[in-house]
């Protein structure tokens, strides 16, 4: 047990109770363009209910604790074995503190060991970065948004969607009509445009590191975020698909080059309890702030 | 807002529309894969455990023991129901159940067991863990434990004013088939 254990078992602690204040904000706005009297209103009241009682609790704010996902940035010369090792003994600390759900399972056998840790659990992205300090960003993934996710390969016919932006649209409303109240709307979309197969998918989830409200640095990225998110919002889907007004909280797309064969748009789906936080360390493992 | 008190009557579930918030109080046993798979396959429930009249909830809830002893439940959010579609429908027949709680909605299985036997489909709100733990006054029984593990394990809740709403009625009429169809009309404006 050192410093840098204690501040990663906060980290998931704080990541799994409470919400994020971006997201927070979006919450509170769709509540407030909900019709009161509506199913949608109601959900949403409940949704917020739910929020506070999570924190004050100190208990996760859903059940499903999701896949683990974090994001470290390292200054030249972090130990990254030594992080790895820390990281997943945090978890373990976590899951006996039930800030997490005993939540790893493997598919073979149907085991689950009730620790966390296992193979791809927690997943460690480690980039490493010109400042001093170490940034930690940790996101807590359901797996009933994560079920509704999609990747789609253009052109596809079906939806007369080319390989442009409007092709790119097309698909990315297509996910969220599949999608419907399954993923625990409203949801945020993360969304890759380019790369393969995997990094398309990586990149999607990527995406939700970055604050809702926050401009997208590319004008026709950003165009097309809000597009998505205002038509999204007019399909009259509504919070868990009751119908109603806000269908999406959000959407962050980015871009990777693609092959001149291939041009996938991977789509990825971030419930309601969207949970993300993340941390500076100081040189002892300390948490010398918080990001979100 | 309607409250439903167990044991429900056929009348009172025969009266239900599409989009009506409800509250539940009494008897809920929980009940997930490893449960439907088993009744579907012909097992019997349990000494001490009926359905009839009852509600059934997809859940895996976290419970634990408080310091008196006693079961307690920290987190109650509905589990996605879809996945019981293959099963739902004979064991709303074969056990008599009049309501079903869960998230994201059934399939056409489903709605024509609720209209043939009366029986409704309740949306809980997904992620709600917290709020709906709290509606959770008691855990008097857990049945299936050895055989299931926690999670999947028949859970007794008392419960009082648990929020959900009718997305099934047993009229054959869903809410998720009605915005599904509504919406798949409205985005084929904005395309
Ligand atoms: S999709 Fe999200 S809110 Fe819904 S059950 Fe899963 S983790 Fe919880």
């Amino acid at each position: 047990m050192n410093a840098l254990e204690d501040s990663l078992l906060e980290l998931i602690r704080r990541t799994s109770a409470e919400i994020p204040d971006d997201v927070h904000q979006a919450l509170l706005a769709s509540l407030a363009r909900e019709q009161q009297g509506t199913i949608a209103a109601s959900a949403m009241q409940i949704i917020q209910r739910n929020v506070a009682l999570a924190k004050n609790k100190s208990q996760p704010i859903c059940q499903d604790t999701g896949s683990i996902l974090f994001y470290v940035d390292c200054p030249r010369g972090l130990d990254q074995l030594d992080f790895a090792r820390a990281a997943r003994a945090a978890v373990k600390r976590a899951t006996q503190k039930g800030y997490l759900r005993q939540n790893s399972v493997d598919p073979i056998t149907g085991k689950n060991d009730g620790t966390n840790v296992g193979p791809g659990s927690p997943a460690l992205h480690f980039d490493q970065h010109a400042a001093p300090e170490t940034r930690v960003r940790l996101i807590l993934k359901g797996g009933g948004c994560e079920n509704v996710g999609a990747q789609y390969a253009l052109p596809h016919e079906k939806l007369k969607a080319n390989r442009d932006l409007d092709g790119c649209r097309r698909v990315i409303l297509d996910a969220v009509l599949q999608a419907q109240g399954k993923g625990c709307g409203p949801g945020v979309l993360g969304v890759c445009i380019g790369g393969d197969r995997a990094t398309g998918y990586e990149f999607s989830k990527r995406q939700l590191l970055r604050k809702l409200g926050e401009a997208n640095p590319n004008p026709a990225l950003d165009k097309l975020e809000r597009d998505v998110v205002e038509t999204a919002n007019k399909l009259g889907i509504g919070p868990m698909g009751f119908g109603g007004r806000t269908t999406l909280l959000g959407a962050r797309i980015g871009v990777l080059n693609r092959l001149p064969a291939s041009y996938f748009v991977s789509i990825s789906y971030m419930c309601w309890a969207f949970r993300r936080q993340g941390v500076t360390l100081d040189p002892n493992g300390g948490i010398a702030g918080w990001l979100y | 807002m309607t409250t439903l008190t167990t044991p429900i009557s056929e009348s009172v579930v025969r009266a239900l529309k599409v989009g009506e918030e409800v509250l539940i109080t009494g008897t809920v046993f929980t009940g997930r894969d490893a449960v439907h798979k088993y009744l579907y396959d012909g097992g019997a429930l349990p000494a001490g455990v009926s359905f009839q009249n009852g509600i059934l909830y997809h859940c895996g809830p976290v419970i634990i023991k408080d310091e008196a002893g006693n079961w307690k439940c920290v987190a109650a959010g509905p589990t996605t129901s879809i996945r019981e579609e293959p099963y739902q429908g004979r064991v709303i027949r074969d056990f008599g159940l009049r309501g079903v709680i869960g998230k994201g909605g059934m399939g056409e299985k489903t709605v024509a067991a609720c209209r043939e036997h009366g029986c409704v489909y309740l949306h809980a709100v997904g992620g709600a863990a917290q709020v709906l733990a709290a509606c959770v006054q008691r855990v008097p029984n857990v049945y299936f434990m050895e055989e299931f593990g926690a999670p999947e394990a028949i859970w007794e809740f008392q419960v009082a004013s648990f929020p959900a709403v009718v997305t099934i009625d047993a009229h054959g009429h869903s809410l998720h088939q009605e915005v599904l169809a509504a919406s798949q009309a409205a985005l084929a404006k904005y395309l």
